[in-house]
Order: structure tokens, then C-alpha cells, then sequence
């Protein structure tokens, strides 16, 4: 594995391009069905959501039995339930400043593992194992967070880097693995997730990472020198998120080791015979698939100060998966549904509160948006619209090699 | 055989392929590495006397547990794993089943001499009683070995099935519902049935109807039947009068099978279970059955690896794959009724805890195939049942204990698995042109 004999060879040998890939963002004709359809999946999965807080709403559902005969109760019960839930969850998520504040940090980490999980997804590769890198990112983070005593930019920055070494490492192992054994990344991944919280309860276990004077396994929260600072109770690692995305595309878009990333995920046979090492571009996406989901964990480390806990990671290491399919595996779709999901998690909790809607419709809507999303085919038929299909770049093609 | 030979001149010279070296190497790598664990094990045991039952649980006034002398343990497990290791430097370990029963004896040479060292050197004799791990073992390793028949069913007939778990979720909830609403642990398992088929006809819908990428389906039916099932579980409301309808459901009972059950060791672990452990021995050997005796298991494995031949022969390749994804949904739906009614009752949010992850990681281990999948499902549950009985030990840390199966796993993946080869038409949808 020699880095350097990547770069000037293989401009000869570019393979045809992919128009969906490179689709120009300026014509209207390439993004427009795009978008058309995923706000199409959109309108599909809050019209099922409907129907579920109908059947949710107690009054609703007492007014089923003489729909024939009073039909209107039934329909204005279910009215009110529809516009209490939805009207809750969109004022609990982007209603004032202060909830838009939450949402965008509830999305970072999301964004961040995101990014993590689509870069991988354009080399072909299938990143379940956002969870284990988060945790190695927690850890890294955390440990210097709250045990070292730096002056404040300094901490953070060391922090920082640490929290995204961290992750990248453990990515990247799983990369290494599968460039040099041909071990599946889905197996490995998966495996890393466990042997990650089994790392995380051992070293949450010990003293050091305790609080002090206490047995539970929660570590104390980071230093205030070691957060990322804040401006309207927002904190600044949200812009890193948005510095992520923008690496990112420059990386996918316009660099040489992008198109290696882009020209492996579609067909890695024909990449190496145009002279690219394969297994050194398993290896950095997986490497820089780590450092992101590394990212998305100190954005909650160092930007929330949540204390280390065996459930901190949560299902967002999972939740990155939907939102990289959902964003098509594009750095601009990532950011703008891990917006749309951390709205939708945010505003779950509010329409709970204020109109007795579980939160866990939000979670039901997210999972339907993305499954509409992926089959374009039955929204067009659903709703009856006219456009080409768009292509997917997703490139996870099944177990093969 | 890979070996490949050639003639010169002198007369025959073998001429090994990389491979080949390679395999040696592993086998002796690790073969040695056991030896030395098992020597490690028999040097570092001052006192080798043991207390052990054959029960799963220790009951100390009906069945006494047996004082045994864990030297007769060590000794033929370290002879076990020597004499495979001078075969393995030799080059002489078979490939065929003989290997694999020698794979199979130094496995167990390690875990015997293991768990003798665990359990010896006590500091109040006879405190400390090893209990029979089998039992737990197979009830462990039963929804894992359901869930990998069904991906098994599904990816031998081209479907990736990365959904599992979301088969286990639903078949957990509707198994819980199904047997609450009808006083009776058997209806449960319809429940699950139900369930499991219905999440199986929705991936077929999306897969081969809509040609959604799998692996994206798959993960997007985990993340909806995660959210349903904790929506639905919301709706059932706290009153205990309604819940009690709802999601109290009944238990399998364990049946006791008559003759059978008296045979030392095996039978107590084998035919002391529940039902649902019984369907899933069946399970295990009808899809064996199906798949390589039968006409139909043909068709499956024929539309999987080359869906056009298939269609040209006049196989309806996406009719064969909807029958072998909604079996697939029957077994993982069972499999999902092992975490209500099959273990715990009620439903509780995440109820698979990540089983059906393990359940694919067992599938590809397996190589896609039943029975070796089940053996590797079956390792799953040895050593979680392990982890849960040495807990209280502290000859080694739980995090070691706990990551063990992960580990090995791992190892297991890159070191001796490698480049599986899947079903070659596994993941693309069919379309007749």
C-alpha cells in the first residue's frame, strides 16, 4: 500500500461518467425531479402519520362507531388531532429562535455521522458501525475533556482532535480489514459496535472516567474550557457540522482521492485496472468515516457537555444510516435531512407535550419519509407525478466483495 | 483441493498454491495458540478439584453437586489440542468432515481446560458450582438461529435481508398481542407468524416490486418496525385491566420429551425446552431439506445465483422468490416470539436487543448456509450463556468475558472467512426484458 502513486496517472482512464453523479446543480432539470419527489415521499408519509394520530386520538375513536350516522364528528375529532399534532410539531421544532436553537443542535451529530456514513456509501461501502465510532470519539474526547487541564481554546482544540482520532482510528480499522483479509465491513461493523460498548462500560467501570466520590458508570461532564463556546445558547460545534458538509463535497467533488472514493464504489474491478490501489481507498473512507461519526460525537461531548454514559450514543449511530440514504449519500442531502430529522426528534417531544401525540410518531414518519424516498417508483404512482426517475447514488450493491 | 501438481523431470513435485501455505499457517497459529492456553490452564491450576452439576441450575438438596478432578479434563485437552497441531505442522488435516471434527474437538479441548481453570483453585471448596452451560446455550441460540434461517431463505433466492431485526420486533410485539388476546402461549406464536410474514411482504413488495436497493430497505424496515412497535407499545394504555389483554402474554412452558430427556448431559439441554426450541430443530432441517433435496430448493438457489438461466428454463424467478422470502418471514417471525413468549412475557421497547444483527453476522459466518449458520448462531449463544455464569467470578474482568464472541467474530472473519462468495444474484432484482 503505497499512498503515493495515486494522483496524476489515471485522468486517461476516467471512466463514463455517471450523470446522476455529476449532475450540474445550476440546470433545474438534473436536481428538480429530485426534489419533487422526495417532498412528494414527504406529503405520502404524513398523510399515513395522519391516519395514525387519528387512530392515536381518543376522541377520534369514539366517534368511529356512528361515523355513518354523524360523520362530521368523526372528521372534525380527527381534524383537530391532525392540526393540534402537526401544528406541535412543527412549532416545537422551528417556532421560535430557541427551538430552532435545540433542532440544529440535536442535528449536528446526526449531520456529522451522516456525512460519515454517505462518504462510505459512495466507496461502496456500508457503514453500520457509526454507533463504535461515536463511542471511541466519546471516550477520546471525554477522557481529555474533564481529566486534563488546558487553557480554554487549547483544551477544546486537543479534545477535539483527540474525539475525531479517535473514531477515525476505529474506523479505520474496519477498513484496514476488509482491504487486507476481505472481511465483510457489515459483519465488522457490527462487531465493532459491541466490542465499542463493551470498551465504553470497562472505562466507565474505572475511576477515571467516574465522577469522583460516586460508583455509577456516568462520567463527570467536560470542562467549561473544553467546550466548544456558544452564541444564543447555540453552541459553535453546529457550524463545524456545516464545515463537515462542506469538506466533504469538496472532497467527493473535486479532489483526486474523491473520484478514487467514487470511482471504487461504482465498480471496483474496473478502478483497479485503471491502476487505483483499492485497498488503500476502503481503508481512508473508512478512516475518514470514523473521523466524521468522531466529529458528530464531540459535537455532544464538547458542544451539549453531556457526561459519558453507557446510552449517550443512543440510536444515533443508526439514525446516520437513514439520514446519509435519505440525503442520497450527497453531502447537500445529508445536512438537509439530518435537519429534517433532528426537527422531526425535536418536535416529537413538544407534540407529545402539547397534544398528547406520542413521540414516537415522529420516529414512525422519519423511518416512512426515507422508505417513500427509496421507492420513488410507488410515490409516482401514488401521486400520480410525472418525472424521470433520478438515480440513486447509493452504491451498497449487496454483500459482494 | 487447491494444491495443485506438476510434472519435471525428477518425477512428481507438489507445488503448493499461497493459499494453500496460508491455510497451514492459520491452523497451526492457532492450533498452537490453544495449546499453549491449555498449558497455560493446566500449569497455573494449584488446586484441580472441581464441583459441577449437569442441571442448568444448581439445586443443592435434590441433586448434589459432583466432586470431580479437573486434571482428567486438562490432560486429554492439552493431548487433543497437541496431537492437532503436530497434524497441522504436518500438513495433515483433512478437508473434508474429518477436519471440521477436528476443528470441532480442539474448540472443545479449549473451553473444557478453560472452564476447569475458571472453576478451580476455590477459596472455600465447593462454593462455587459449574453448572450445565448447554441448556442455555441452545435457548440463547434459538431466535439467533431462526432469524438466520430466514435470512438463509431469503439470500439464497437473491433477496438480501439485512431486516432481521425488524422482523424480530414486529414478531415480538404481535406474538406478546396474539397470545395476551387469547390466554394461550401458542397463539403467540401464530402472532409472531403473522407478523413475521407481514414484514416479509413488505420487503418482497419493495424489493421486487419497486426495486428498492436492499440493503437500503433493509435498514429503513429496521427503523420503521423499531418506531411502530414503540408507537404502538405507547398506545397500549397503562390501565391493567386493558393491558392485561394486551401485553401480558403467557409463557411457553417447557415441555419434557420421555424417553429422550434421560439421556445424560444431552438430553436435559436438548429436549427439556420449549416448543418454540422444538419448531426451531424442525426448522433447521426442513430448510436443509428443502433447499438441497427438493425440486423447489433448486429453483431457490438457481434464481439466486443466475436469475436470467432460471427464467429461461421457464422458472418464475420473482414467484420462487416471493415463497422463499415470506418462509424466510415465517421463521424470523417465530424467532421474534422467542423475546415475549418464548423467554421474558411482555414487550418492551428494543425487545431483539441487536439479535438480528448477530442473526446476520451468524447467516454470512455460515456462508449461506443452514446448518453452519445455525453452528454459528449456536456459538453466539455458548458464550453469552458463558459470560452470564462466570459474572460472578472474578478470575477474568466481564468487559473480556463480554466482548469474547465479538472478538472471536472478528477474528474468525478476517483471519479464517475472508472473501465469502454470496449467492451471485444476491441483492439484484429481476426484471424480464
Amino acid at each position: 500500500m503505497s499512498p503515493e502513486q495515486s494522483a496524476p496517472e489515471k485522468t486517461g482512464t476516467d471512466p463514463k461518467p455517471d450523470p446522476e453523479v455529476h449532475a450540474d446543480l445550476r440546470s433545474p432539470v438534473s436536481w428538480l425531479p429530485t426534489v419533487v419527489e422526495t417532498l412528494a415521499a414527504i406529503v405520502v408519509a404524513l398523510v399515513i402519520g395522519a391516519v395514525l394520530v387519528v387512530l392515536s386520538d381518543q376522541e377520534a375513536i369514539e366517534a368511529l362507531p356512528y361515523l355513518f350516522s354523524y360523520p362530521a364528528d368523526f372528521f372534525s375529532a380527527s381534524w383537530d388531532a391532525i392540526s393540534s399534532s402537526y401544528t406541535a410539531l412543527v412549532k416545537g421544532s422551528v417556532g421560535s429562535l430557541d427551538r430552532l436553537g435545540t433542532t440544529l443542535e440535536r442535528s449536528a451529530p446526526l449531520i456529522c455521522a451522516g456525512l460519515g456514513v454517505s462518504l462510505a456509501f459512495r466507496a461502496g461501502l456500508f457503514n453500520i458501525g457509526a454507533t463504535g465510532q461515536m463511542v471511541f470519539g466519546f471516550l477520546a474526547a471525554g477522557y481529555i475533556g474533564f481529566t486534563w487541564d488546558l487553557p480554554p481554546v487549547i483544551h477544546m482544540l486537543v479534545a477535539l482532535v483527540a474525539g475525531v482520532t479517535a473514531g477515525a482510528l476505529w474506523g479505520g480499522l474496519v477498513g484496514l480489514l476488509k482491504a487486507r483479509t476481505g472481511a465483510h465491513e457489515v459483519i465488522t461493523t457490527i462487531m465493532f459496535n459491541y466490542l465499542a460498548a463493551s470498551v465504553l462500560l470497562f472505562a466507565l467501570s474505572k475511576d477515571a472516567f467516574q465522577r469522583p466520590g460516586s460508583d455509577n458508570t456516568q462520567s463527570p461532564p467536560v470542562a467549561d474550557s473544553a467546550t466548544f463556546g456558544s452564541v444564543f445558547d447555540i453552541h459553535l460545534g453546529v457550524l463545524l457540522a456545516f464545515a463537515a458538509a462542506a469538506a466533504v463535497w469538496w472532497l467527493l467533488e473535486r479532489s483526486t482521492l474523491g473520484f478514487e472514493l467514487r470511482a471504487v464504489g461504482a465498480n471496483p474491478d474496473a478502478s483497479r485496472t485503471a491502476g487505483m490501489n483499492v485497498a488503500r481507498v476502503y481503508t481512508v473512507a473508512m478512516l475518514l468515516s470514523g473521523a466524521l461519526a468522531g466529529l458528530g460525537a464531540t459535537m455532544q461531548v464538547l458542544g451539549d457537555q453531556a457526561s459519558l454514559s453507557p446510552t449517550l450514543a443512543g440510536t444515533i449511530g443508526f439514525d446516520a444510516i437513514t439520514v446519509a440514504l435519505l440525503g442520497r449519500a450527497t453531502p447537500l442531502g445529508t445536512v438537509l435531512a439530518g435537519l429534517l430529522f433532528g426537527a422531526l426528534s425535536v418536535g416529537g417531544v413538544a407534540m407529545q407535550a402539547s397534544a398528547g401525540t406520542p413521540k414516537e410518531l415522529a420516529q414512525v414518519l422519519s423511518a416512512l419519509i426515507v422508505l417513500f424516498v427509496a421507492a420513488p417508483a410507488l410515490v409516482r404512482g401514488l401521486t400520480r407525478l410525472k418525472t424521470s426517475g433520478s438515480g440513486s447514488t447509493v452504491l451498497a450493491k449487496g454483500w459482494g466483495g | 483441493m487447491s494444491a495443485a501438481t506438476a510434472v519435471s523431470d525428477v518425477g512428481r513435485v507438489e507445488v503448493r498454491d499461497h493459499a494453500d501455505v496460508q491455510r497451514q499457517i492459520k491452523l497451526v497459529v492457532v492450533y498452537a495458540v490453544v495449546a499453549l492456553a491449555v498449558l497455560a490452564f493446566l500449569l497455573t491450576t494449584s488446586d484441580p478439584t472441581i464441583w459441577y452439576t449437569l442441571d442448568e441450575r444448581l439445586n443443592r438438596k435434590e441433586n448434589p453437586p459432583v466432586e470431580a478432578n479437573g486434571l482428567f479434563v486438562l490432560w486429554p485437552a492439552l493431548a487433543v489440542s497437541v496431537v492437532a497441531l503436530a497434524l497441522a505442522a504436518l500438513n495433515r488435516v483433512p478437508r473434508d468432515w474429518r477436519g471440521m471434527v477436528l476443528h470441532l474437538l480442539v474448540g472443545v479441548a479449549f473451553f473444557a481446560g478453560f472452564l476447569v481453570w475458571v472453576y478451580a483453585d476455590q477459596e472455600r471448596a465447593g462454593s462455587i458450582v459449574m453448572t450445565n452451560p448447554l441448556p442455555g446455550t441452545v435457548r440463547l441460540a434459538t431466535p439467533l438461529i431462526f432469524g438466520a434461517l430466514a435470512g438463509v431463505m431469503c439470500e439464497r433466492a437473491g433477496v438480501i435481508n439485512i431486516a432481521i431485526e425488524g422482523q424480530f420486533l414486529m414478531g415480538a410485539f404481535f406474538a406478546s398481542v396474539a397470545s395476551s388476546l387469547a390466554f394461550n402461549a401458542e397463539m403467540g406464536l401464530l402472532g409472531g407468524v403473522l407478523a413475521g410474514l407481514a414484514m416479509a411482504a413488505l420487503l418482497g413488495v419493495f424489493a421486487m416490486r419497486y426495486l428498492v436497493n436492499q440493503v437500503v430497505l433493509g435498514v429503513v424496515l429496521i427503523a420503521l418496525a423499531t418506531a411502530l412497535t414503540s408507537f404502538l407499545l405507547s398506545q397500549i394504555p397503562n390501565d391493567p385491566e386493558i393491558k392485561a389483554y394486551l401485553n401480558e402474554p403467557l409463557i411457553l412452558p417447557r415441555i419434557e420429551i420421555p424417553v429422550l430427556s434421560d439421556i445424560p448431559l444431552l438430553g436435559n439441554t436438548l429436549f427439556n425446552q420449549t416448543l418454540l426450541v422444538y419448531l426451531m430443530y424442525a426448522s433447521v432441517a426442513l430448510v436443509s431439506w428443502l433447499l438441497f433435496q427438493t425440486k423447489w430448493g433448486l429453483r431457490v438457489r438457481s434464481v439466486g445465483e443466475h436469475p436470467k438461466a432460471a427464467d429461461t428454463v421457464g422458472i418464475k424467478v420473482n414467484r420462487v422468490r416471493w415463497q422463499a422470502v415470506l418462509l424466510g418471514g415465517v421463521f424470523a417471525g417465530l424467532g421474534g416470539a422467542y423475546f415475549t413468549v418464548g423467554s421474558t412475557g411482555s414487550f418492551d421497547n428494543g425487545a431483539s436487543a441487536g439479535n438480528g444483527f448477530i442473526a446476520l453476522a451468524a447467516v454470512i459466518m455460515g456462508r449461506w448456509h443452514p446448518f453452519f449458520a445455525s453452528m454459528a448462531a449456536l456459538f453466539f449463544g455458548f458464550m453469552w450463556t458463558l459470560q452470564s455464569q462466570l459474572s460472578f467470578l472474578d478470575k477474568i474482568p466481564g468487559e473480556l468475558l463480554r466482548a469474547s464472541p465479538y472478538l472471536a467474530t472478528v477474528i474468525a472473519v478476517a483471519g479464517f472467512v475472508g472473501q465469502v462468495r454470496p449467492p451471485a444474484a444476491d441483492g439484484e432484482p429481476y426484471v424480464k426484458s
